[in-house]
């Protein structure tokens, strides 16, 4: 690990000054990603700020009927929140699907959503990788891409957002609040992750000077019908290759309204609600569902190793929506 | 990893290497003041400044658990912490778990379950119990699958790892 100074921040204003007072500053939380990418230097931060000690650690009712997550609230204690798990089921099943319970004990809910791709080309510094490297070239998309992007993705980069979290705070339209130098902003967490485009190094439109306070959920929890469907090589502690976060308001047997988001599949969760929009007012059969799973999949590009995955979306979202709608959530 | 040109300006930094932070960790129930790099993870701090070497340094980056530690209560992997971010914590090892010279009844299901060969991630493996039993949230042999799945064992002694645990949680209900 390259040497770093490093400050604990007091506040949340302080935490700004701190990070925006010498270039190559970085924030740290739960530390389970960043100090694990200083370890092999694909991170090599010249000064820490600790935020860890900020008073953003309570989740909290919000005056629309949601709830407010801290960002420094772990990932553990916000899937075994009994509000959450009560509201919020969907959420809770995702973070659960993650990781294990050691990381969530470490890992914030703001650090979820920061999370780098786990693209192996990303980690190993004796490849080119226009994420860790701009301008060095891609080894993924002729490479070695089982895991990696089938939808979203450029000539430049074909990663994953790794996150499970994110994928139902996704469905859920849930809301990132941001501080920086010019005060507070509000981000929809779909608009928060980035596309590569030809700037893959950048994965969110958070600015250098921002720092995430909080994660707000909308007062719609679709607790009734839900599912965070996650398939992967083993059944804990692996990432996605697919992921399907649906939930489902039903009247009788029409749908009101309803929610897909993908994770394992793009740089970012991947929401589509012009595709979810074909299902409202339509009875919940498997042949709609196959419909939304179609319009899902619509321009995606397989790289060799990873067309599968292709087939493997359509089926999860149609299994994932049938399973909300005979509430069977699983992970 | 190859050899490339390590960030230019090492030496200068070197030279002018960051001052130590002081911290304060309470480790085993005894409170340790001492001044750390402040890139010294707690794993290397507990093993190379406190000589607690029952904590094991298996991948060094949070795959394998074989540093899982308590820090107030929480099983974590002291791999993926700093030392200095824990200042004021208390802290449980391997090394803290045995009371008045008996095994806390954990290590000695490990014992009795035969739950390990090598052994080296088996300080790990019982931290972790540990932690899990305190979180009280495993219910089913596969929730005790899935919440142990941060402890590897290359040994593969899994299923008397699982018996092991099953016991210690049974146990654990029946106070």
């Amino acid at each position: 690990m390259k040497n770093f100074t490093y400050t604990r921040a007091n506040d949340v204003a302080n935490a700004v000054d701190e990070v925006t007072s010498e270039k190559g500053s970085k924030f740290i939380a739960g530390g389970t990603n960043l100090l694990d990418l200083m370890k092999i230097q694909v991170e090599r931060p010249s000064h820490l700020v600790d935020i860890t000690r900020l008073a953003l650690d309570t989740i909290e009712e919000t005056a629309e009927g949601g709830l407010r997550l801290g960002a420094l609230v772990t990932n553990a204690d916000t899937a075994y929140h009994e509000e959450v798990g009560k509201r919020y089921p969907l959420l809770s099943h995702a973070i659960l699907a993650g990781a294990t319970a050691q990381l969530r004990n470490m890992a914030t809910d703001g650090g979820n959503l920061l999370q780098r791709t786990r693209c192996y080309y990303f980690y190993d510094t004796d490849t080119p990788c226009n994420k860790r490297e701009p301008g060095t070239g891609c080894s993924a998309i002729k490479g070695y891409n089982r895991d990696l992007a089938i939808l979203g993705t450029s000539e430049h980069c074909i990663a994953t957002h790794p996150s499970d979290m994110a994928v139902a705070l996704a469905a859920l339209e849930a809301t990132v609040r941001v501080t920086g130098k010019n005060g507070e902003r509000i981000i929809p967490l779909f608009e928060f992750h980035r596309l590569p485009g030809d700037t893959p190094n950048i994965d969110t439109n958070l600015k250098p000077d921002e720092i995430i306070t909080a994660i707000d959920l909308p007062a719609k929890g679709f607790a009734d019908r839900y599912t965070y469907l996650k398939l992967r090589d083993r059944a804990s502690y692996a990432f996605a290759l697919v992921s399907v976060a649906a939930a489902l308001d039903i009247d009788g047997d029409t749908v009101k309204e309803a929610r897909v988001a993908l994770g394992g599949v793009a740089h970012k969760p991947w929401r589509i609600p012009e595709a979810e929009a074909l299902l409202k007012g339509k009875p919940a059969t498997r042949e709609n569902f196959q419909k939304v799973a179609e319009a899902y999949v619509q321009g995606a590009k397989g790289y060799g190793h990873n067309d599968f995955k292709i087939e493997l979306a359509k089926r999860a979202i149609v299994r994932a929506l049938l399973q909300a709608k005979e509430m069977e959530a699983r992970s | 990893m190859k050899n490339k040109p390590e960030h230019e300006n090492t030496e200068t930094a070197s030279l002018s290497a960051p001052p130590k932070e002081a911290v304060t960790l309470h480790i085993n129930g005894e409170a340790k003041q001492l001044e750390v790099e402040p890139w010294t993870s707690l794993l290397d701090f507990l093993r190379d400044h406190l000589n607690l070497t029952g904590t094991k340094k298996g991948c060094d980056h949070g795959q394998c658990g074989a540093c899982t530690i308590l820090v107030d209560g929480k099983r974590i992997n002291s791999c993926l912490t700093l030392a200095v971010m824990k200042d004021g914590s208390e802290i449980t090892t391997i090394e803290g778990l045995a009371k008045e010279g008996e095994l806390h009844p954990v290590q000695q299901a490990f014992i009795d379950h035969d739950a390990f060969q090598c052994g080296y991630c088996t300080p790990g493996q019982i931290c972790s119990t540990v932690g899990l039993i305190n979180e009280g949230k495993a219910k089913t042999l596969d929730d005790i699958r899935d919440l142990m799945s941060g402890n590897v064992c290359r040994c593969g002694a899994y299923t008397n790892i699982v018996k092991v645990v099953q016991e210690a949680l049974e146990r654990s209900q029946a106070k």
